[in-house]
């Protein structure tokens, strides 16, 4: 079921949200099958009684594991070898000194009816990261991203990556303020003479093509590509 | 403009009797505990600049960082406190016996803490959200000037409702207009949207309501609130952040019908979209057990009836950051087939 409204403004409806999320996660898995698996998180039961017709739930993935050499490599830029940059964060199986693990959850925000990238990094002896130790080992790019480009995140008023309470886990998380997402989206979207149904399933791939450049993370241009 | 509530809002106390943590205390004998009387409507670590010179003596060495905790379960700054002690006192508990910890902070549990700062930073931030809600943009309170801002965050951490209601009206935030409480209009609440519904949605206004629910699912009956269990772990409070839509004209739109559209989980009949997709869930219209049952439900420190006009609720009883935040303990339904 799609509805009507979506995505002309950027915004996205919850119900949208879940195919836009399934579209992701299967494409993702198609065209990224080194990388660890994007899972539904199905939390329809949360309230220990789920409504027949309600469901609620996140996409979750776990454990990507980013060199720590990651903003040196960055340093270059402007590189298009999209499989090269995108090795920069495989799942390796040995332990590591020299890198991070990341959990990346994509969560649905009713008040600014759009995705929210919420995540945690821990070194290789399972300590949380703290904000600036994060800070120091995104790619020197999410920086300029961040700060020059007008995919603006961040408010004038605060700093760009802020803990905040994972709606679903109750425990802190960093997170990418959601308050310029639809107005990104729109613009991002407004090109398009799709139908609304790719628009939906197209949003999370359009959304995390920026997103994901905060760590480095490009998607593969066949993934961007559209259907047809 | 201030309403005789509001004021109420803004001049509700908690008055909390504060211990210092044992394994803090280095003197003997040890502080007497501090007696605080704590705004409703502030925050806990704002207390810190009258707790720490009355307990600095005692502590260890070390850097000081502030955090709270009641009965073992460490208290979100973030959350207004009055909003916590209606969560966390069912019965409520006067003067409210919390303990203060300068080291150690829990921060697998709690978003980290610098002070005023960051609950200035946690208030912004909730204010925009509510903006973004009520008005698809946060621009108003992304523009506010820099001293409008500081005067508003005054204003709210000293309770200042007439500076409060200067400068947020700038922000045009008003919510909606209260019609209802003047001429009540007893039209039947099930139902509610179900005939003629395309036409009169074009001429109805739709309003989105902030709303922060604090879920609690209670597994057994109690009818004594003093009977009621303590929460020793957050993750038995269900933290719900969904706006409440409704259109100010027409029909009456009661605080359970708020509280039914944000809990479809427990009201599916409620949503719209729900009624149309449960079609193959035959007859769940049920005897009691499969009904969930509101053993409480507090708002500023009072339990309103169910059937009092939602957009007076909010107009009245909402705190400064635009959000209206709701302690809710609910008595589940049994699942369907057991």
């Amino acid at each position: 079921m799609v509805s009507n409204n979506a995505t002309s403004d950027g915004s996205l409806s919850s119900t949208d949200f879940q195919i836009a999320a399934k579209a992701f996660a299967e494409k993702w898995q198609k065209f990224n099958s080194d990388f660890p698996e994007w899972l539904w998180i199905d939390c329809s039961n949360r309230l220990g009684f789920a409504a027949h017709g309600v469901s609620d739930g996140y996409l979750s993935v776990q454990n990507v594991f980013f060199q720590r050499s990651i903003k040196e490599e960055h340093g270059e830029c402007c590189s298009n070898d999209y499989e090269e940059r995108f090795d920069n964060a495989t799942l390796v199986q040995s332990t590591s000194d020299d890198g991070h693990w990341y959990d990346f959850d994509i969560v649905y925000s009713s008040s600014y009816n759009v995705p929210v990238l919420y995540f945690r990094a821990l070194s290789s002896d399972g300590q949380l990261l703290n904000q600036d130790e994060i800070e120091k080992n995104l790619p020197t790019e999410s920086a300029k991203v961040l700060t020059e480009s007008k995919w603006t995140f961040i408010t004038q008023q605060v700093n760009s990556y802020l803990p905040y309470e994972h709606p679903y886990l109750n425990r802190p998380w960093y997170t990418l303020h959601p308050c310029g997402t639809s107005e990104w989206m729109r613009l991002l979207l407004a090109g398009e003479n799709s139908t609304t149904e790719n628009r939906v399933e197209q949003y999370l791939i359009s959304w995390f093509s920026v997103v994901g450049q905060v760590f480095g993370l490009k998607l593969p241009l066949d993934m961007v590509k559209r259907d047809g | 403009m201030e309403t005789e509530a509001q004021k109420y809002v803004w001049d509700g106390a908690i008055p909390l009797q504060i211990h210092l943590h044992d394994s803090e205390v280095t003197t003997l004998p040890p502080p007497s505990p501090a007696l605080i009387l704590a705004p409703r409507i502030g925050y806990l670590p704002l207390l810190s600049s009258q707790l720490k010179p009355f307990f600095s003596d005692s502590l260890p060495p070390g850097a000081d960082t502030i955090w709270f905790e009641y009965k073992g379960l460490p208290l979100k700054w973030y959350i207004p406190t009055g909003v916590l002690f209606d969560l966390l006192c069912a019965e409520p508990e006067r003067p409210w016996n919390l303990t203060v910890h300068f080291r150690g902070y829990p921060e697998h549990i709690l978003i980290p803490c610098d002070g005023e700062d960051s609950v200035k930073w946690s208030y912004i931030n909730s204010l925009k959200e509510a903006a973004y809600i009520i008005h698809g943009s946060s621009k108003n309170v992304m523009n506010m000037s820099h001293p409008d801002q500081v005067e508003l965050w005054r204003s709210v951490m000293n309770g200042k409702l007439e500076t409060y209601n200067r400068i947020s009206s700038k922000l045009k935030l008003g919510i909606t207009g209260d019609e209802f409480s003047g001429k009540p209009n007893p039209s039947p609440l099930k139902d509610q949207q179900s005939v003629n519904e395309t036409e009169a949605t074009a001429a109805r206004k739709a309003s989105r309501v902030p709303v922060r629910l604090y879920l609690w699912i209670v597994d057994k009956d109690f009818d004594d609130l003093e009977e009621a269990p303590n929460f020793d772990r957050w993750d038995q409070v269900s933290y719900i952040n969904r706006p409440v839509e409704f259109y100010t004209e027409g029909k009456y739109f009661t605080l359970l019908d708020a509280v039914k559209s944000i809990l479809p989980e427990f009201y599916p009949g409620s949503l719209n979209t729900t009624k149309a997709e449960s079609k193959d869930e035959p007859g769940i219209e049920p005897e009691n057990e499969s009904h969930p049952v509101i053993k409480l439900l507090r708002i500023q420190g009072i339990e309103p009836k169910m059937e009092i006009p939602f957009s007076w609720v909010v107009n009245n009883l909402m705190n400064p950051d635009y959000f209206l935040h709701i302690c809710l303990y609910i008595k589940a339904p049994k699942p369907i087939g057991t």
